[in-house]
Formats: structure tokens, sequence, C-alpha cells
């Protein structure tokens, strides 16, 4: 057992973290008893367990997920979503109508073309197909706000450990905030500054990301902007 | 070939200056498309190249998909500018055949089962050719398929080794390219020591081979570097900042 970078190293895909009786965690593989990273990050070692924390990374969508996606198809029974990750993601009318579903009924006047939806991943398919649920509070058709892109590795930065980033936020902002696990993000407010405001802490964020003691310090500049924008 | 042979190389200084073992500078710059999931630009000498990724993402046309794997497609296309006199637009017999020489480069480094059904799509636009651009097209896009976040086993890293005037030499330019006797372009995984592209055009020796091969791994690994530093800037930043909160 070896540690072969300081806690938290910058390392890229191929790197060997460590050698011998460790278990490889997220974004690492293990070769010939050599444990190398996949992707850009930050290697950490805790308790027998070599990771790395991607600092750019895809989306893979997993079950229990909320994700942000747009219609690309309407089928004869349900919907298809592009919800930018490997495979398109399937959406199932009984998994979009609270009622039964009745053959009269126009699948695009609950979802077109073209719509935005916020949705639930509830299952993967043997081939990893994602299966999608609009049924839930706060699911549905995306009907205003202005969306914001982050990478889908540092989405859980800006949630806080039990949501404690993305609560002071909209606490401090009056912002509705909509956290696709994709890399998503939908902001609404009626205050066009604060909207304003939220996109360029967004910003922030994703540039600040790995960053310790990051949640007082985007609290320091909300109160700071807010102090500007009062002026 | 034109049977005048000029000498390329005088006193052990090559055309642009350099030794015989001593690659071209380069730069590498990751994340230069917006658009795309990642990119990178590359200058090595005259060569500019423009690298975009896209994926993993559903395979269209859908019957392309692979239902084990994802299906990595490259492509490699010369600009009209970037060769003198002009070239046709169109993707040539040459382009096509690179394409698949960069594909075949890149694929072991890639977790293709992780993506059943999917397609990794890598455009490589040459800009300004000048020699070795299949190499300097492998180290772009290995680079960009890392911003693209996209798991990998190791980075690609590439370089190509010759014979002009009847020395072995490093990093091949146009001229050198054109008018020296062989050139070995290798792509070489470096942290699992594996070639991953070895092609040969001329005549070398076994042993000149052998040496070739040996150079151009050397020179493999002085670019390795240049591609972590691209890395480093982009993200290593992030690493920074987290040292000096700690004191």
């Amino acid at each position: 057992m070896s540690q072969l970078f300081e806690n938290r190293g910058f390392v890229v895909p191929g790197d060997v973290l460590a050698e011998g009786n460790l278990r490889s965690g997220e974004n690492t593989y293990r070769l010939h008893g050599k444990i190398h990273a996949t992707r850009v990050g930050l290697v950490e070692y805790s308790r027998g367990v070599v990771s790395v924390i991607a600092l750019e990374a895809n989306y893979e969508p997993r079950i229990g997920e909320i994700v942000i996606g747009s219609v690309v198809d309407v089928d004869l029974s349900g919907w298809v979503a592009n919800i930018e990750g490997p495979s398109l993601a399937l959406l199932n009318v009984v998994d979009a109508l609270d009622e039964p579903f009745k053959p009269e009924m126009a699948l695009p006047s609950i979802f077109d073309l073209g719509d935005l939806i916020v949705a639930k991943v509830v299952s993967l398919g043997r081939d990893g197909t994602p299966k999608l649920s609009t049924l839930g509070s706060n699911l549905g058709r995306v009907v205003g706000g202005r969306l914001v892109r982050m990478t889908p590795s540092k989405i859980p930065r800006l949630i806080g450990k039990k949501g404690s980033m993305v609560n002071m936020i909209i606490k401090e902002t009056g912002c509705q905030i909509v956290i696709g696990q994709n890399g998503i993000i939908l902001v609404n407010s009626k205050e066009r500054d604060m909207e304003d405001l939220v996109v360029q802490v967004l910003q922030k964020i994703e540039s600040e990301a790995h960053t310790t003691g990051l949640t007082n310090r985007i609290y320091e500049f909300i109160r700071e902007m807010k102090e500007k924008r009062k002026r | 070939m034109s049977p005048t042979k000029r000498k390329l190389i005088v006193d052990g200084v090559r055309l642009d200056g350099r030794k015989v073992d001593e690659v071209r500078p380069m730069k590498i710059e990751c994340g230069v498309l917006p658009n795309a999931n990642g990119s990178s630009y590359v200058e090595q000498g005259r060569n500019k190249i423009l690298v975009g990724v896209f994926g993993p993402r559903e395979m269209h046309p859908k019957h392309l998909a692979d239902l084990r794997k994802a299906v990595l497609r490259c492509r490699y296309h010369m600009a009209p500018f970037s060769t003198d006199p002009r070239r046709s637009p169109a993707p040539s017999r040459r382009d096509t055949e690179l394409s698949m020489v960069i594909r075949n480069a890149l694929e072991p480094a890639l977790f293709l089962e992780r993506y059943p059904r999917a397609s990794i799509d890598v455009f490589a636009e040459i800009l300004e050719a000048d020699g070795s651009t299949r190499c300097a097209c492998t180290v772009a896009a290995s680079v960009a398929l890392v911003d693209a976040g996209i798991p990998m086993r190791d980075l690609v890293v590439a370089c190509s080794a010759g014979k002009v005037n009847g020395e072995i030499v490093l990093d091949l330019n146009d001229i050198e390219d054109k008018e020296g006797e062989a050139d070995l372009p290798v792509a070489y995984m470096p942290k699992l020591g594996k070639v991953t592209l070895l092609q040969m055009d001329g005549v070398l020796t076994q042993e000149e081979f052998d040496r070739s091969l040996k150079l151009a791994l050397e020179g493999c690994k002085k670019i390795y570097e240049f591609q972590k530093e691209a890395l480093k800037m982009k993200y290593g930043k992030q690493e920074e900042k987290e040292s000096v909160e700690q004191d």
C-alpha cells in the first residue's frame, strides 16, 4: 500500500495513484495491481479507498436523479428526451399523467417537441437507457426562467451538504432554483436583478468548486453584490 | 521525388535551428470551443490544429450503433488553405486513412464498453500543416477527450522520428518529411507503456528502426509534459486555490 500523490493533488488520466491493497473508487481503475486515474481531477485517499474528484465529467444517469432535458420525439405511448447523457431517455405516458391514459388524449398537448422538462430518472434499462417520470412535485414542463450549464461533476458542490449551499442561495436571493444532475440548472425569479446575481454565483461556484469554505465565501459574495445593487 | 538533395542538417543543426533529438516547441490550449463537449487547439512548429469532441451521445444514423459498446468516430480534415498550394476541400483518400489511423490510436485509451449504443465523435481540422500532423492530431484529440470529461485509461501521446540526410532525427517537419529518407510516426500511452500506433514510410535498416523507435518514444515523453501542462492550465488552478486556503 503506497500513496503516490499528495492528498488532493492534481492528476490526469493514466496517472498511477497507488499500488497494492487499496480499493479503487470513483474515476479510477485497477490494472496489474496499480490504481490509475480515468479523469482530470484531484486525488483523494481515504480509509482504504482511492478516488478522483473529477474536475470535468460527462453525465452518466443514475436512478433517483432529477434531470432537465428537452423533448426530441413524440411517440405513440410516450416521449423521447435528450438529457445530454450517453443515450436518449424515455418518458412513458403513464409516468407523466396522474390519471388513466385514454387513447383520445393527444400526447403533444402534454409535452410537445422542443419542450423542456424537469424529470426524475426512475430506472435504467439493460443497455443503460434511462426511463423518466414527471410525476412528483416540481417536475414537469419548464415554463420560464433561465438556464445555466455546469459540469455534472460539480453539481454536488452546488447543492452542498444536505442542500446547505443551494438553500442559502435560495434564501438570500429569493430565486427558485431547479438543479438537474445532468448539469443544467433552471433559475426563476420575478426580479431580473436577482436572476443575474444567481447566474454570477453559479459561475463562481463552477470555477471555485473543490475549495474549502466555499459556502461562506458565496454568502459573502451575495451580500456584497446586494449591497452594490442598493447603491 | 526530386533528385536534387538539399542538405537539411548542417553541423547537427536542422533547418529550423533544432538539434536532431529536439522536438518543436508546442502550445496546447484546451476548452477553446464553447459548443463542443471538449476541445483543444495545438500549435507545433507551423502546425495549427483545432479539435472538437462530442459525446458520448446517441448514435446517428442508428444502424451504425454497436449494442455492446460505444463507437469512436474520427474525422481528420485538412483545410483548403492549410497547405501550399491550396488543396481541394473535399476529404481525400489520405484524409480518410488518417481518420482511421487516429481512431485506432485513440481507441485503446477509451472505455468504450461503458457506453453501449453511443457514439463519441472527434473532429480534427488542420488549419496549417507542417509535417507530422497525424501525431499532432492524436495529441490534440486526447487532450480534447479529457476536456470532454470522457473517462480514459491514459493520455495518448504521439511523435514522429525518421531519417534525414542519413541521420536519425526526432519530430520531422514538412520539408524533412518530404525530402527525408524515412518517417516513423508513433503513438504511445506513457503511463501504461503501450504503443497504439506505429507506421513507417521509407526505408530503414533494423538497427536504424530500433533507434528511431526509441527516439520517438523519448519525444512522446517530452510532448506528454506539454499535454499535462495544458490540462493544468485549465484545471490545475483549482488545486492551487485549495492549497492556499489550507495554509
